[in-house]
């Protein structure tokens, strides 16, 4: 009977794979920089693991693609409190991961009661990659008026100015001196569980598995004194006040951007000190005067601007394109094409699947008895593909990157970005259709007035990337 | 693959349906005959209007379907109604506040998520709101307006059990529980919990005597509450306004010969309630409830105007109705057949003329129309000939003109039936 494991990347890698490595798996490839995702133990003839985001784990062992997965209880609860019934066995505590989620603000000395005022007075924003805890939180606390906007990353950055509260995960034990922002709640203490399906739960013999975990978490080295620093940062003093008259807000993209996008600003003649950061700084003064930055996630930037918390912002063509198609009427429009980080946006499927191109997917899944899978981190684009080439009873499977992994087990078709289709070919996949390319460009909201200081302005930061952009 | 219906949703049939029309006739004609007018609220609302202070529970909170629209990236959602009340006092605050009274009904759906799918999702009620007034007397007139429409529905066994918001918030506080934990039993008995008070202990020892009983109680008569008021005068006065509004309520009722139930630990419904609570069952089923809401309003920034008003479930109405009150006008109903093109012209305006006089009137398509009807009219040549047959005795009648056959069947099916030829008022 084989049995299927999903193991998390990112911040659980490391202890996970000590862990694996004292129950004497043999999950060899199991490491930061692996670069296939399905494993295979050599001590268990019929244990098989695949890697995934932390956060896709739970979903996917909720919906029994695997019968068992190691992930935050973060991500345990972040789902649960959507989708109660979700078939979810939390199987046992494995002690290391720890840390807590913390609701905070951006200003000193706000309490609930403070909060609730507000929300009955306008509309309180929370920001979060915990969406579903977040909304849950506002509810539990009554606040009558409130707006919750998922981001990918980056939270931290957004109070006081872009949003009230940030629902935020510290492993420092809720230490926020020396940050801008106050512990408003403490709304979550997690670390690393073991998960289970229901059904395979009720139905499998995962004893030998499970019982090797949880006797060698045991074993582990204690968590103490190897605390993880803490992604907020220090205080910085650099970004103006968002009610000053006039003032651009400027957001920059974190992640592997970074570096062109600071050659392409040096070339215009803007100097963005701090950035990139080494201590994770999210707040660069710049050489403008008038002019603010942020560096917050690409992928959240169109919302962003869209809501007026940002009047530019550098991101991907792509992530502008997947906003529009969730909100055709969104005032964000492309002001500038930068010309860099050039991708292709792809359907792929696998190489078994009979199809070439896109017009023979309606025949494959008319052969079928399921819904047909679709994964991606891009959402509405994946939701719009499927419709304008009626792909039938059809399910978008958001993901949080590694999106290849997906193939062909956990979804039948990707749509993702690629430069080279190198990792494609990779993971034994195949490109049936291109949807469009998509550089670095330089978004703004249309309802910023031409002619006003703000508009001036930032007509003029458009004119020097513009000629930094040509002269390349 | 097969299209399915989505889970935890109905299909309401043509049986079901005439059903539906029937309880929605006799609400809407009671409704009018009291004096009240109809309104219709949107499907789609914003979420605030729902998480405003004191409206739902955050267990419903939790359950309603709640997305962004497609111009929603400031982040607030939109929701499809989770409660027939809300809207309407919405209504109310936008557009009629400056009218004093209002006297309002309405037929809608409402959405909430339900775990199993078993039940439904969707469900249907009917339900009055009555605005801007808070005396015992309008209280009665609800409830005696929901048990008319009850009555009128033929139901057996149809009980009333009250309760009262006030009385029970106030002994949530007695019994010294902190805000949150008051604001969680209030919740988990108006969730519909019957076990919230039960695990409960005071405090103070020395009111156990009194407040425990109390809440496990139940009585039929105002004599009864004026004993809880009795043992409760010296202890406990912050009850007496409460007991006394009570007391007022249930006198008109008796006045009137109304038979109720006082369950002071039931309460279904929701936290905007203030004053009487009510619960209409028939058998072991609620079928439906209300009460006064003194709070809603404000709480919306619509001015201190008190309200209250109730609900009648359609979907559990539905399987109580007795199939005897369900009249269906088969009676009276007309097949008409053409069998040549010359005649089919002649057949329409036949067709129409039968409809105006009130028959059911439908074409043989000749693809195996149902046998249920009472008339079969042939329609053949030019100038046409007519054979009327019954099928009741099987006789077959020629007729020369359009005027013989109406003659014909109002002749033979009399006057016994009239009722069934006149719509449904309203």
């Amino acid at each position: 009977m084989d049995i299927k494991i999903a193991l998390p990347k990112g911040r659980l890698l490391d202890k996970t794979a000590s862990l694996l490595q004292v129950a004497g798996w043999g999950m060899d490839g199991y490491h930061e920089q692996a670069r296939l995702y399905n494993l295979k133990s050599g001590t268990y003839p019929n244990l098989s693991a695949k890697i995934f985001h932390e956060r896709d784990i739970p979903i996917q062992v909720a919906i029994g693609n695997y019968d068992l997965g190691i992930c935050g209880r973060d991500w345990i609860e972040e789902l649960l409190v959507k989708f109660p019934s979700s078939a979810v066995v939390k199987v046992s505590d494995l002690g290391y991961g720890v840390g807590s989620l913390y609701m905070v603000a951006g200003l000193a000395d706000i309490g609930m009661s403070a909060l609730r005022r507000k929300a009955a007075r306008g509309t309180v924003r929370i920001v979060s990659e915990y969406a579903n805890l977040a909304e849950s939180f506002a509810l539990k606390e009554r606040l009558s008026r409130f707006s919750v906007f998922p981001v990918w990353g980056g939270a931290e950055a957004y109070p006081p100015e872009d949003a009230d509260l940030a629902l935020i995960s510290s492993r420092n034990d809720g230490e926020f001196t020396g940050m801008r922002m106050t512990p408003v709640a403490r709304v979550l203490d997690f670390s690393a569980y073991l998960i289970a399906n229901r059904n395979s739960w009720d139905t499998k013999n995962l004893d030998r598995v499970v019982t090797s975990i949880c006797e060698s978490c045991v074993r582990l080295p204690s968590e103490e004194g190897v605390q993880e620093e803490l992604e907020i940062q220090p205080e910085v003093t650099r970004t103006g006040k968002g009610a000053e008259d006039g003032l651009i807000r400027l957001a920059l993209p974190d992640g592997h951007q970074q570096a062109p996008m600071l050659q392409l600003l040096e070339k215009a003649g803007i100097k963005i000190e701090d950035y990139p950061s080494p201590t994770g700084n999210r707040r660069p003064g710049i050489n403008i005067k008038g002019v603010a930055v942020k560096v917050i996630r690409p992928q959240d930037m169109p919302l962003q601007v869209a809501n007026g918390n940002f009047d530019l912002a550098i991101t991907g063509r792509d992530w502008l394109i997947d906003h529009r198609y969730q909100f055709p009427s969104s005032p964000v429009r492309e002001l500038l094409d930068l010309k860099s980080g050039r991708v292709r946006i792809v359907a792929v499927v696998s190489q078994e699947l009979p199809v070439d191109a896109a017009a023979d997917l309606s025949k494959v899944i008319g052969e079928r008895t399921t819904p047909f899978r679709v994964a991606s981190e891009y959402v509405n684009i994946a939701d719009r593909y499927a419709r304008d080439n009626h792909l039938g009873r059809y399910r978008v499977i958001p993901t949080w990157g590694a999106t290849e992994a997906f193939l062909p087990d956990d979804a039948d078709l990707l749509i993702e970005n690629t430069e080279t289709g190198g990792t494609i070919a990779r993971h034994n996949l195949k490109i049936i259709d291109t949807l469009f390319e998509s550089t670095a460009c330089l978004i703004g909201n249309s309802r910023i007035r031409t002619g006003s200081t703000k508009g001036e302005k930032a007509r003029y930061i458009v004119e020097i990337l513009r000629a930094a952009v040509e002269d390349t | 693959m097969r299209v399915q219906r989505c889970k935890g949703t109905r299909d309401l049939s043509p049986d079901e349906m005439a059903r539906f029309r029937l309880i929605e006739a006799v609400f809407r004609d009671r409704c009018l005959r009291w004096g009240y007018q109809e309104v219709r609220t949107p499907t789609i609302e914003y979420l605030h209007l729902f998480t405003s202070a004191g409206t739902l529970t955050p267990s419903m909170l939790g359950r309603v379907y709640s997305f962004l629209d497609w111009d929603g990236w400031s982040g607030e959602r939109v929701v499809l109604r989770p409660d027939g009340t809300i809207p309407i006092a919405r209504l109310y605050i936008d557009t009629m506040a400056d009218k004093g009274l209002a006297r309002l009904f309405y037929v809608t759906n409402t959405f909430i998520f339900e775990e199993t799918g078993k039940k439904t999702r969707e469900r249907w009620q009917c339900g009055t709101e009555l605005i801007g007034v808070n005396t015992p007397a309008s209280d009665a007139e609800l409830i005696l307006l929901a048990l008319e429409i009850l009555n009128n529905l033929k139901l057996k066994n149809v009980t009333l059990r009250l309760s009262h918001a006030g009385l029970i918030k106030a002994l949530l506080e007695r019994l010294g529980l902190s805000l949150e934990e008051q604001a969680r039993v209030f919740d988990r008995i108006l969730d519909g919990d019957a076990r919230a008070l039960a695990g409960l202990r005071t405090e103070k020892p020395e009111l156990d005597g009194i407040l425990l009983p109390l809440l496990g109680l139940k009585g039929h008569s105002a004599g009864f509450l004026k004993n809880l008021k009795a043992i409760s005068a010296r202890s406990l006065p912050e009850f007496e306004p409460y007991l006394n509004n009570f007391i007022d309520v249930v006198g008109i009722l008796e006045n009137l010969g109304c038979k109720y139930q006082i369950d002071i630990a039931s309460g279904a419904g929701f936290e905007y309630y203030t004053g009487i609570i009510f619960q209409l069952y028939s058998g072991r089923e609620k079928i439906g409830g209300g009460g006064r809401y003194d709070a809603l309003v404000p709480a919306m920034g619509g001015g201190d105007i008190p309200a209250s008003g109730f609900a009648l479930y359609i979907d559990r109405l539905m399987n109580s109705i007795e199939p005897e009150i369900l009249r269906k006008p088969g009676g009276q109903s007309v097949l008409v057949r053409s069998e040549d093109d010359e005649s089919i012209k002649e057949a329409f305006s036949v067709a129409s003329r039968l409809r105006d006089a009130g028959y059911t009137v439908a074409f043989d398509l000749g693809n195996g129309e149902p046998a249920d009807r009472r008339w079969l009219l042939d329609i053949r040549g030019k100038p046409p000939k007519y054979l009327l047959r019954d099928t009741v005795d099987s006789s077959q009648t020629e007729a020369q003109t359009p005027d013989e056959i109406l003659t014909i069947i109002e002749e033979k099916s009399g006057h016994q039936d009239s009722l069934t030829k006149r719509s449904p008022s309203g």
